[in-house]
């Protein structure tokens, strides 16, 4: 009875503390779950299907895209295959936080890596290195996380057919606004803004010549062998 | 729309997004990935968000616009500033947000 008592302490101290830590990111995921929501229920999605996507998928920039694309009647390979290109970007947020996770085992590995996020990377990588690795308290924080990303979007799904028009709400502008945000996080010097700037240009030149299809991977793997090279020549 | 298309193509989606999340993590769990494959992956990021916020900001209808009126490049601007020197993700979505939406209402746009 004694140690009930102590555990449930300590269960509601954990979860208050997880709560605080996910407190900002929430705020983030709160305007643009409801954008996607309402973007989803214009684009024809139930709203079942709306909130599935934020369960299975959990990739906010790539469900914008999607929603658009299936708004534009894109057939559902080349939705599932620029999903893949716009989430690549997590294979390297993965290999960053592995050598702290080595010793949790494959299976609690998996279960991790699947609400692995922009932004909790952003809020994992900064525990980890400050020592803090408790694996409850990760668990509960990307649980939380999850929870309220869910949760934003299925408002946003119930709230979509009371939205006569997502443009005087700049709903269309989530996406752009989303990221500028990332962007700023993760071009942590200046050869990674250069490589950005780069990049964005080869972008623009590659829908101007008509590649809009190929655009995004084809302008993303020139621009990372760009910084990769310029790092590479400027250490010799 | 055939929801069970939709639904078919989130279990895709899903599939696609898990991979490259995990297998990082669980290859390393093995082995080192090698240094420069390292030093490539981490430009990633910042090379597909560059590529996908460009052309958005950039482009209206295929060809440049540097109009006043391409609300999106210069909401674009301030929004940049407030990310870099805040690093709120909150912040800078309802910044862009805000001033798109307050540009439409009093532009007309």
């Amino acid at each position: 009875m004694q140690e009930r008592v102590i555990d449930n302490g300590k269960d509601r101290g954990a979860v208050f503390q997880a709560a605080r830590k996910i407190a900002p990111l929430a705020m983030g995921y709160i305007p643009v779950g409801m954008a996607f929501g309402v973007l989803a229920q214009k684009a024809g999605l139930s709203v079942l299907n709306a909130v599935l996507m934020s369960v299975f998928v959990y990739a906010g920039s790539a469900q914008l895209i999607a929603v658009g694309m299936f708004a534009a009647g894109a057939p559902p390979v080349s939705i599932i295959l620029t999903t893949f290109v716009v989430n690549l970007r997590h294979l390297l947020m993965s290999a960053a936080l592995a050598p702290h996770l080595s010793k949790w085992g494959l299976g609690r590995m998996a279960a991790f890596c699947y609400q692995l996020t922009d932004e909790t990377f952003a809020l994992h990588s900064m525990r980890f290195a400050e020592g803090d690795r408790d694996r409850r308290q990760t668990f509960m924080i990307n649980a939380m996380a999850q929870t309220v990303w869910i949760l934003s979007s299925w408002a946003g799904a119930l709230a979509g057919s009371g939205v006569p028009d997502v443009k005087p709400l700049a709903l269309d502008y989530a996406l752009p606004a989303m990221f500028i945000g990332l962007l700023a996080m993760q071009a942590e010097n200046g050869l990674k803004w250069l490589t950005a700037g780069f990049t964005g240009l080869t972008a623009v030149v590659l829908v101007q010549a008509g590649l809009d299809q190929w655009s995004v991977i084809v302008a993303t793997v020139i621009g990372a062998t760009f910084g990769a090279g310029v790092e590479t020549w400027t250490k010799k | 729309m055939d929801q069970k298309i939709v639904f078919l193509t989130i279990l895709g989606m899903a599939a696609v997004t898990y991979i490259p999340r995990a297998a990082p993590m669980l290859a390393l769990a093995a082995r080192g990935i090698p240094e420069p494959v390292m030093r490539w992956l981490s430009y990633i990021p910042v090379a597909v968000l560059s590529a996908m916020l460009a052309p958005s900001l950039l482009l209206h209808d295929g060809s440049f616009d540097f109009g006043m009126d391409n609300l999106f490049l210069w909401a674009a601007l301030p929004a940049f500033a407030l990310a870099i020197k805040t690093r709120s993700f909150f912040g800078t979505v309802a910044l862009g947000m805000g001033l798109v939406a307050a540009g439409r209402f009093f532009l007309g746009g």
